[in-house]
């Protein structure tokens, strides 16, 4: 179990480099940030100047390194705006997204999972057939048309719920209702297909046909079993919402990380780009790792396979 | 009791059924979309640059502008039809290219495992930590918005499920099976993986194709609605609903219109995917 | 005149490990096998699971190297497996495979599969490639209407043929036949072996024939090598194996073929587990089975020595058992 805790570790580290590796080729190599964010007016020696504090000049192995290095030490650069550390713009952000992205979790955890597992149970009722339609329906409809269309019909043609900002918790209900219904849209119909495969398997009716009682089936040898591909599921889900959050953010004008991110990559602001980038790659990451780690928990063979590939 | 019973029957009569009426109208959209696509030019009633102020903000229904006009008096459904093109043309050339690259890398991965392996499983780990949104907001603020760019873009979209497929599907195939039979036939291995293996795994890769294909749909359209992918004035479904979403309070027509395209055309390639998925490969 | 193909100490060694960072630990798969087989001989090779003489048979094709001794086709070194003299080289050694179907392209029909090596090795124009189709058909019992189906659309026995008649297109010297009747049903393994028979013996080919099956062996081999635990215990003229064997291993395994007028209790009953090679015992590998082992047998391990006209055995008792029998 270490070992498989250790190569897990080691290749979540190495992801994370190459994200930076990534961050640092794509943002310095496609512009002149100088040229950019000073204009063409300004004199020579104001260019210079920032050029040498930004260390511009420097070969672009030596701009690698100081910038892994400043990574280490948490040093994300400053925003070329108005010259804060980015870290501390970002981080500014970030309660403002949780707000969002935390209830909208929950709410896909608490609705997702059991209108699945309900449906696999009561196969071709009209409670599956709803479950499947919402499934549908979650996956169609894309996000920034899921929010626009409930901003129609709650803001504008009800009145009943303001359609933009942050200033009370209600404004909150419509963003993180538009980001929680296509995840559990996808929740459900992966775990509706799980617990199915799950209930046809051997073991299953061989437990039914020793005469354990159909809710020990499911609840002792089913829910386990189907538990190992959803929780796969929920790490995806993680990933999902965060692009859910910048384009909710953009509709609802919440003014959390996903907007700040939209308005800097707007802007060409370089350090609070990469400070994002490597920040939802690092929450990425740990949630893949704790995925992965609770797969190799739940589902012992695997500890023994995967650390093998 | 009832555990057991439901699942086979189901499934039964699901391979069995020739082409469920859900399907065929599912294809009869599709058929529509592609003719849009093709014959923009003869569908479209105005230039989607025409603008006439006397007529603007007109609903739905207007004579001549069935789908009403825009804030600057310009046809929605004109706009829609060329959108539509739009769409399709970057969704297509995308899906062709990771499906590419995805199969070039699986096989290449099958192929010279070690080192080669290893530095394929990396660049997956690193698409999977990177939710594919945001580095593509990253790549295309900093290298300018073009249709091309736009392409090759949307291209990195799901390569990793194609390589994870071939991958597999090659390793089992040289390990002992047809491919493994034809190198021992003295084949070189660009007449096992052309001729033999490509083959042999084309109908899962089409499958995938149809579950990437929407997939891609939805995220040149976020883009565009983000106002990061196609650039006026160009237009795609995307960027109708982002300008749209300005007049949502009094001309909501703006912005459904293309929402609705947009919905029901990845409804109709999802329906048709999972038809094609249970013929062809119901191990997907 | 060198040996069409000849082995000369072969090893292979498979690394095991537990987990990634586990302690790799070695497997010997195959451990100093040498063999000769000459033109249009068929020499037997036989063995449980696990006695390594499938690895033996890949080495034989060069699809594995061998980590030690060599492979030399008419006197020349195996070349490297998938360098170009490698793949011209399969215009003279083929395979046979175990599972037809699994060897077989299923999207691609009958005639288009046999057309195959012709079309890899360029041989003959499309005239030409397609009457050899048509020979080779006939010779292996396939109609020729059977040219356009699909391999799923033929029995077991069929695809069967259709392999034998894909590995024969280029007039190969050798044969390489990996266990080739064992996945067939008893009534179709005779028409194959009974085939097999009658092609080695109208064409001179040579060939390696693989199988845990003495009886198929008996039928069809000039030698028969006998494989324990990645060595070869036991190797001699197929009749002098059959009728005389001196490794107790070989005893035990022609023992247990039925015969007619013998009977049954005579049978040896090999003890204890079946060879693991991951764990091989010291001394004579066969010892902890054996019913004469003796303390030496538990240290030592035997060298092959003569015993008896083109005869060869590992066992620290043989040549001496059957002299005393004779005495």
């Amino acid at each position: 179990m270490i070992r498989f805790v250790t190569s897990r570790l080691f290749r979540a580290g190495l992801t994370v480099l190459s994200v930076m590796t990534f961050a640092f080729v794509v943002l310095r190599m496609s512009g002149d940030p100088a040229q950019v964010l000073l204009g063409p007016d300004v004199p020579q020696n104001v260019v210079q100047d920032f050029r040498d504090r930004w260390g511009l000049d420097d070969p672009i192995w030596r701009q690698y390194l100081s910038y892994l290095q400043a990574m280490m030490q948490g040093d994300f650069g400053l925003s070329m705006r108005d010259r804060s550390p980015a870290i501390d713009l970002v981080m500014q952000r970030i309660p403002a997204t949780l707000q969002l992205t935390i209830p909208a979790l929950i709410l896909q955890l608490a609705f997702g999972i059991p209108a699945g597992i309900y449906a696999a149970l009561k196969q071709g009722t009209l409670a599956d057939r709803s479950v499947i339609v919402a499934a549908i329906v979650g996956f169609t409809v894309p996000s920034f048309v899921m929010g626009l269309l409930l901003v129609l019909i709650f803001a504008v043609t009800l009145g009943a719920l303001p359609s933009g900002g942050a200033s009370s918790w209600q404004h909150a209900i419509l963003p993180v209702l538009t980001m929680s219904i296509g995840g559990i849209g996808v929740l459900a119909r992966f775990s509706r297909s799980a617990m199915i495969e799950v209930m046809g398997a051997p073991y299953i009716r061989t437990a039914s046909a020793k005469g354990v009682s159909w809710s020990d089936v499911v609840r002792n040898h089913a829910l386990p079993n189907a538990a190992v591909p959803i929780v796969t599921i929920v790490g995806f889900m993680v990933g999902s919402l965060i692009a859910g959050a910048i384009i909710v953010e953009t509709i609802f004008s919440w003014p959390g990380m996903g907007r700040l991110l939209i308005v800097s990559v707007t802007n060409r602001d370089l350090a609070v780009v990469q400070c994002i980038l490597l920040l939802v790659a690092a929450v990425m990451v740990v949630s893949n790792l704790t995925v992965d780690l609770l797969y190799g928990w739940l589902d012992p063979r695997l500890r023994q396979t995967t650390s093998a590939h | 009791m009832t555990v057991t019973t439901v699942n086979p029957p189901r499934f039964a009569k699901r391979r069995r059924a020739r082409l469920p009426f859900t399907v065929q109208l599912a294809l009869f959209w599709l058929l529509a979309m592609v003719i849009c696509a093709l014959f923009v030019d003869l569908l479209r009633p105005y230039p989607i640059t025409q603008m006439n102020l006397s007529t603007r903000l007109a609903p739905p229904g207007t004579p001549g502008h069935w789908l009403g006009t825009d804030e600057l008096g310009r046809d929605v459904l004109s706009r829609l039809i060329q959108s539509v093109r739009s769409s399709l043309v970057i969704a297509f050339g995308a899906t062709l290219l990771s499906a590419f690259f995805g199969t070039l890398l699986g096989f290449m991965a099958a192929k010279f495992r070690g080192v080669v392996e290893h530095v394929v499983v990396m660049l997956a780990d690193f698409q999977a930590a990177l939710p594919f949104l945001i580095m593509s907001l990253a790549v295309l603020a900093f290298f300018g918005s073009s249709m091309l760019l736009l392409v090759c873009l949307m291209g990195f979209y799901g390569w990793e499920r194609y390589a994870r497929i071939t991958r597999g599907l090659a390793i089992s195939a040289s390990a002992q099976g047809y491919a493994a039979a034809v190198v021992q036939l003295g084949a070189k291995p660009s007449r096992v993986y052309l001729r033999h293996i490509l083959p042999n795994v084309a109908s899962t890769l089409i499958v995938s194709m149809t579950l990437t294909f929407p997939e891609i749909i939805l995220m040149e359209s976020s883009l565009s609605f983000l106002g990061l992918g196609v650039q006026p004035p160009d237009t795609s479904l995307g960027n109708m609903v982002g300008f749209g979403r300005e007049y949502l309070t009094t001309a909501p027509w703006i912005m459904l219109s293309p929402a609705v395209v947009i919905v029901l055309t990845t409804l109709a390639i999802s329906l048709a995917g999972d038809w094609l998925r249970d013929r062809l490969d119901p191990t997907l | 005149m060198s040996p069409l193909l000849e082995a000369r100490d072969l090893v292979r060694i498979y690394q095991t490990r537990r987990g990634l960072l586990g302690r790799p630990s070695n497997v010997r798969a195959v451990d100093g096998v040498s063999l000769k087989v000459r033109r249009g001989e068929t020499l037997g090779v036989v063995g449980e699971s696990g006695s390594g003489k499938s690895s033996l048979g890949r080495m034989l094709l060069g699809i594995d190297t061998a980590q030690g001794g060599a492979v030399y086709t008419n006197g020349k070194a195996m070349p490297v497996f998938g360098s170009p003299e490698w793949r011209s080289l399969r215009a003279r050694i083929q395979m046979i495979y175990q599972d037809p179907l699994a060897a077989l392209d299923r999207r691609i029909s009958v005639a288009e599969q046999l057309r195959e090596p012709l079309d890899i090795h360029r041989i003959g124009d499309s005239e030409s490639r397609m009457a050899r189709v048509h020979e080779v058909m006939l010779s292996v019992g396939l109609r020729l209407d059977q040219a356009d189906k699909f391999p799923h659309e033929l029995s077991g026995g069929q695809r069967q043929r259709v392999v034998i008649a894909r590995a024969l297109m280029t007039e190969p010297e050798l044969l390489v036949c990996d266990e080739p009747v064992s996945a067939l049903d008893v009534s179709i393994q005779a028409q194959v072996v009974n085939l097999l028979a009658d092609l080695q013996h109208d064409r001179g080919l040579g060939m390696v024939f693989i199988s845990h099956d003495l009886k198929v062996v008996r039928n069809l081999c000039d030698r028969v090598a006998v494989m324990y635990l990645g060595r070869i215990v036991e190797e001699g003229p197929a009749d002098t194996i059959f009728s005389d064997p001196q490794h107790p291993y070989t005893q035990a395994l022609v023992s247990s073929v039925p015969q007619p007028g013998r009977a049954l209790k005579s049978r040896i009953i090999l003890q204890g587990e079946p060879p693991n090679p991951g764990n091989r015992p010291p001394g004579c590998a066969f010892h902890p089975r054996c019913h004469k082992a003796e303390d030496i047998c538990r240290h030592t391990v035997p060298e092959t020595r003569s015993a008896g006209v083109e005869c060869r055995a590992a066992c620290h008792f043989a040549g001496h058992a059957s002299l005393r029998e004779l005495a």
